[in-house]
């Protein structure tokens, strides 16, 4: 960039353009902040409002009151067996796709990826899913429905080929005159130098399984509540948090505050991973737009 | 190239174990709903199954076009949408001609990265968010809102069919603004920066540059898409909407996607419900076909 003195009305823009984006920075970072504040206040007290910059009467009750809660314990661990099971197990069977169809020679290429890519602008709507997984499949009720239907995605497996067509081919063609077969090969050579791509895979489907709720409301059952599902039950009816806290002694003034340390709880292992992969998933988000 | 397709296939075999298990989960799982969207046509009941479900014709979309909630639901479904296109689009890219002015580096690296953290946290806590925020009597917003007589006392902003679409809007915006501005950051990005410089040479200032160089070298992106979104306009987010109704805002929050859902699996009429989304998907495909001729005919730039 050349210098050049700056005019007034550019002063001012660069003025109003940093304000402008600390408003947003504070707009966005707020309402989390105001939710974990609140949720370390004495409950009593919270129901009396206005808590906005730091806790009146700091009390951990909320979140003992939480964790000693049986239906959360058990959706934590649902939540979480299916976050690590779904994003291992849809990594793969999408990477193993991706490969495949990432090399020219393969029979039938074409027609894989047509049938991947009318998936994107067609589709049976919820319906005769429903009907596929629950009446034909019989997976409703069991754990196997948070992972199988959701093993493969069309958009991660674009980001995924997209990557494996920029490989250097030298090294899978000297790896098979050695003799390895293409299994090996994917499995020894090419998932290794893969990392970045599939560490942002795996964050869209970790992000996936952790938020989800919709699958759980169609197929799941009372053992296979998720974390989720339980803070839509807490949100949409505040009943069952005044249940769960007259159930341990604690009288309905504190629904409101186990509800934001069950919100707190949610979704604080989400807010820490990202930062760490964070450098991955922009070029992931760059590589899947290009094929819309 | 002459060898046998059986000699081939033994060749790919193994290249084959790895792409064929996807390509049957396809069939499962995409093919066969879409096929099972005839039910459409027919009365399903479980124990005929898609294949022998007795054919009703178009029965079901007469009752369809004849349905009063229907049609409240298309108008909502079209009324939030396009409230979403014209607020929501334009501002992410408002977003990245900010960020991209911003002279430190740091500060612009750490607005961008706050601002993805919302697109990383589910609808179910942002509706949560919302009910805490927002409560009449505890809310921290409505309080402030309050004060600043913006709204009245007695509003209750989540229980408000007026408030609704501002509401739905706002936080489509809050969820999504960083997340949907790394594509037109990275378009900037890739913008030669001799252009600049010699729009600088030639006494052009701030407005000016944003006017000449960076809004039309994000031009084909922009149009990419917003085709894209037209396509989207009749499927409004099913989660938001799902959680954002209550009893008070049912009415506002009645959209064709959670139409469908309450009538095909609360109630349990599949085959009504099927209708209802087949529809849904036709006039989502026939806009996106539209914006794209259209595109394609007044500004070259295209889809397919």
């Amino acid at each position: 960039m050349l210098t050049y003195t700056k005019r007034w009305p550019e002063r001012t823009f660069d003025i109003l353009n940093v304000v402008v984006l600390l408003a947003l920075c504070i707009m966005t970072l707020y309402p989390f902040y105001n939710i974990v504040i609140t949720s370390l206040n004495d409950p009593t007290d919270a129901a009396r409002g206005g808590i906005a910059f730091w806790p009146r009467v700091f009390s951990m009750e909320n979140y003992k009151v939480v964790f000693q809660d049986e239906r959360m314990s058990h959706a934590f661990f649902i939540t979480i067996a299916r976050t690590l099971a779904g994003t291992a197990t849809a990594v793969l069977f999408t990477a193993a796709f991706a490969y495949g169809v990432s090399k020219t020679e393969l029979m039938g290429r074409r027609i894989f990826l047509m049938m991947a890519i009318v998936t994107m602008y067609f589709s049976g709507g919820i319906i005769p899913y429903y009907l596929v997984v629950a009446k034909y499949l019989h997976l409703k009720g069991s754990f196997l429905v948070y992972i199988i239907p959701n093993l493969f995605n069309v958009f991660n497996a674009i980001i995924m080929l997209t990557f494996f067509r920029g490989l250097p081919k030298e090294i899978e063609e000297s790896a098979k005159i050695d003799g390895a077969n293409d299994l090996r090969i994917f499995w020894q050579l090419v998932l290794p130098v893969s990392k970045p791509v599939l560490a942002t895979i795996a964050l869209y489907n970790a992000v996936f399984h952790w938020n989800a709720w919709y699958d759980a409301m169609l197929f799941g059952n009372d053992n296979l509540l998720t974390l989720q599902q339980i803070l839509m039950q807490i949100i949409s009816s505040n009943s069952n948090v005044s249940l769960m806290a007259s159930n341990l002694g604690l009288g309905s003034v504190s629904a409101q505050s186990l509800k934001l340390a069950t919100m707190v709880i949610t979704t604080l292992p989400i807010v820490f991973t990202y930062p760490f992969v964070q450098k991955y998933f922009v070029q992931g988000v760059m590589i899947g737009s290009v094929k819309g | 190239m002459s060898s046998l397709p059986s000699k081939r296939f033994w060749q790919q075999r193994y290249l084959m174990l790895l792409t064929l298990p996807a390509v049957l989960w396809m069939i499962i799982f995409n093919y066969i709903p879409m096929y099972g969207v005839i039910i459409s046509f027919k009365e399903y009941t479980p124990f005929q199954g898609f294949l022998h479900s007795p054919w009703t014709g178009l029965a079901n979309f007469r009752e369809l076009f004849n349905d009063p909630t229907f049609t409240d639901s298309l108008v909502n479904t079209f009324k939030i949408s396009i409230a979403k296109l014209v607020f929501g689009f334009p501002a992410p890219i408002i977003l990245s001609i900010l960020l991209n002015e911003v002279v430190f580096k740091r500060f612009k690296r750490i607005v961008q990265s706050l601002t993805y953290l919302p697109y990383f946290v589910s609808w179910v806590l942002v509706v949560g968010l919302m009910y805490t925020l927002l409560d009449p009597e505890t809310g921290v917003i409505s309080k402030m809102l309050v004060s600043t007589g913006i709204i009245g006392s007695d509003t209750m902003m989540m229980g408000s069919p007026h408030t609704f679409l501002t509401l739905v809007v706002f936080t489509e915006i809050w969820k999504n603004i960083g997340w949907n501005s790394i594509i037109y950051l990275a378009a900037i990005a890739g913008i030669d920066p001799q252009l600049y410089e010699a729009a600088i040479v030639d006494g052009a200032g701030r407005f000016r540059r944003i006017w000449h160089i960076t809004l039309p070298s994000l031009k084909p992106t922009i149009i990419i898409l917003l085709i894209l979104s037209v396509g989207g306009l009749i499927n409004s987010n099913f989660d938001q909407m799902y959680l954002m109704q209550n009893s008070m805002t049912q009415d506002a929050a009645n959209v064709l996607s959670v139409y469908s859902y309450k009538t095909g699996l609360v109630i349990g009429r599949f085959s009504y419900g099927t209708a209802i989304g087949l529809f849904q998907s036709i006039v989502a495909f026939v806009l996106m076909y539209i914006a794209n001729y259209s595109s394609r005919k007044i500004t070259k730039e295209s889809l397919f």
